[in-house]
């Protein structure tokens, strides 16, 4: 084995060992996070018992989850039943690899040792753990994996509320990975490369590509929380009508390792919609990426992060504020709305960008971006007024109207 | 033998093994599990190929969406813990037979075709550009007919999963519940096999 190759194995298992401690650390936080703004939403203290403001509650039911008894139906499919929990988590972390987190760092090291030899490195490491040629499609093949923990932990449980929690979960994961998909080919376009980190670099040169593809992001934004089954499209664990659906059986540890599945997801959604749309690690009107030195990437990377903790407070903050959706209406919304509405914006993107490139002289990335805003604006304005159907734009006017009229007619009669 | 080849031999080993499975196997649900370990054995042995595109595209299309489909499927309609007795078939000899015949064909043909012609793999032969300017320039036009096949089968199956084509026309299809009227769904169900 060459120096070299030493050197970037030793780099690769350092940038693993970061990328999933943070993960596993982060998801052990964002639990009591969760718990924290809900309590805050609800005018509560929250857990406030364990350490200083409750900062030691993760560890403390880390540690009730372990010592807790571990149930197993008599007449569950043993295997698939612990298998389950595993294949749920597992493909949350895989995609956790391919997000770049922080502009490339300049790092040059040569040293030799003890038996193993001399290790070498040379010029920018990219942070990320594998910046994969074909990022996109990987993500894509990845995320579509993830329902097979649900599905079979609600198989083979044996009981009739976690096959229909896994049933729920199949149905719908299917449903908006379509969409999921549609969503991310006008990001590709735009780029003209499946690679994350060509995307971010994109978005250096000209927008974050939630100006140029709002609807993108709109439709990525609610087909990912579907995908994360999270509320309000977290049917698949419906507590009121399923006991909590396809994990009604399941106790301690192997319990908790669906919702450390279920944050890991959320964390990886979060991360991707901040790549593809909020420049990533990008920091406005800088290019730290070029200069290299090791205070800007660590300031980059701290942009990256505090971008993904805030789409997961914006998450936590849609969970405690929207009701659940009705099966019925999950699908139409997924089928009937988005589906359609991606393929359309497709069809409108590609013609704008080849429009713009062709007939205009715009070929700066800036002004290119800055005219696809002006579109977007026209589309979102179409679509909202389209979706909204007088519901929530006229129709609480109308309401406030109707309330007026009643609240003025006692007086004039007495 | 180098490294590659190894990983490649090991891989088919594990895809022909699992695929055996599939169909020896007397329980329904592990029957699309083996599936599962089969298709990413394949798109393993693409990787290996340097065939990203086609090895992830597998993993997308077959691993997390036909085999999901068909455990849903499975699970809506029937999908017991334990064995089922049921998938024992008398046809086996001649499932065999029919198998063997089709592999000994596939398998000459590709070795007679292509007898010496080797193509070392090289890194970067299977990324997204690489396919996609092949596809959308040297092989437009088989891709339109094939997109065209299937936006035929989709709206076959639209035509056929209807449940409102010998209603008399309203104005809100969406509040029919075939479930709540077991006449209109019979009717509807006749009118249907005629159709099709």
């Amino acid at each position: 084995m060459t120096p070299e190759m030493k050197g970037f194995l030793l780099v690769s298992v350092i940038k693993m060992l970061v990328v999933f401690t943070v993960i596993m650390v982060g998801v052990a936080l964002l639990t009591l996070m969760e718990r924290k703004v809900s309590a805050w939403m609800q005018n509560r203290r929250g857990p406030n018992r364990v350490g200083p403001a409750g900062l030691l509650q993760p560890a403390a039911d880390g540690l009730k989850n372990i010592l807790k008894e571990e149930t197993f139906p008599a007449l569950a499919n043993r295997w698939l039943f612990l298998l389950a929990p595993a294949m749920s988590f597992i493909p949350a972390l895989l995609l956790s690899a391919v997000i770049p987190f922080g502009a490339p760092l300049p790092l040059d090291f040569d040293f030799t040792l003890g038996p193993l030899g001399q290790f070498v490195h040379q010029g920018p490491m990219p942070l990320v753990v594998a910046d994969l040629p074909i990022g996109f499609l990987f993500v894509l093949a990845i995320s579509s994996m993830g329902v097979y923990g649900i599905a079979l932990a609600g198989w083979s449980s044996n009981s009739k509320y976690s096959l229909l929690g896994g049933l729920r979960a199949s149905a719908q994961m299917v449903s908006y990975e379509v969409p999921l998909a549609l969503s991310l080919i006008p990001v590709l376009l735009l780029a003209g490369n499946v690679n994350f980190s060509a995307i971010v670099q994109g978005q250096q040169a000209g927008l974050w590509y939630v100006l140029p593809l709002f609807l993108s992001f709109f439709i990525f934004l609610i087909s990912g929380l579907a995908e994360t089954n999270r509320v309000p499209f977290d049917l698949p664990e419906a507590e009121a009508e399923l006991i909590a659906g396809y994990h009604t059986e399941y106790s301690a540890m192997k319990f908790s390792f669906f919702f450390i599945a279920e944050y890991a997801n959320v964390v990886t959604v979060c991360a991707m919609v901040t790549t593809l749309f909020f420049g990533g690690w990008d920091i406005p009107f800088t290019r730290w990426d070029e200069s290299g030195g090791v205070l800007q990437t660590l300031a980059t990377a701290a942009s990256f992060f505090v971008k993904v903790m805030f789409w997961i407070f914006f998450v936590m903050w849609i969970r405690w504020t929207l009701p659940r959706f009705r099966y019925d209406q999950l699908m139409a919304l997924g089928w009937k709305v988005l589906l359609p509405l991606a393929l359309a914006y497709i069809m409108v993107i590609c013609v704008a960008i080849y429009v713009l490139d062709r007939f205009t002289g715009l070929t700066d990335p800036i002004t290119q971006s800055l005219g696809l805003f002006g579109l977007n604006v026209v589309i979102a304005v179409l679509v909202f007024g389209l979706l909204d159907r007088g519901v929530f734009v006229r129709g609480s006017a109308r309401q406030r109207r109707a309330l007026e009229a009643t609240a003025r007619r006692p007086q004039v009669v007495t | 033998m180098t490294a590659q080849e190894i990983v490649f031999l090991l891989l088919g080993v594990v895809t022909v093994g699992s695929a055996v499975l599939v169909v020896t196997t007397r329980r329904l649900v592990h029957a699309a599990l083996w599936l599962v370990v089969s298709f990413g054995a394949l798109a393993g042995s693409y990787l290996v190929l340097t065939a990203e595109f086609v090895a992830w595209a597998q993993v997308l299309i077959y691993v997390g969406a036909v085999v999901v489909l068909l455990l849903f499927g499975v699970m809506l309609t029937e999908a017991p813990i334990g064995r089922s007795d049921a998938l024992d078939s008398g046809n086996r000899w001649a499932a065999l037979a029919i198998a063997t015949a089709t592999a000994g064909v596939l398998v000459t043909v590709v070795v007679r075709g292509f007898k010496d012609a080797y193509l070392p793999p090289r890194p970067g032969g299977g990324t997204a550009g690489v396919i996609g300017s092949s596809v959308f320039r040297g092989w437009v036009l088989p891709l339109e007919v094939l997109s065209l096949l299937l936006l035929a089968t989709l709206v076959g199956a639209i035509v056929l999963s209807r449940t409102d084509v010998v209603r008399e026309p309203s104005d809100d299809h969406d509040d029919h519940d075939d479930h709540g009227d077991p006449a209109d769904h019979g009717d509807h169900d006749g009118q249907g096999r005629g159709d099709a």
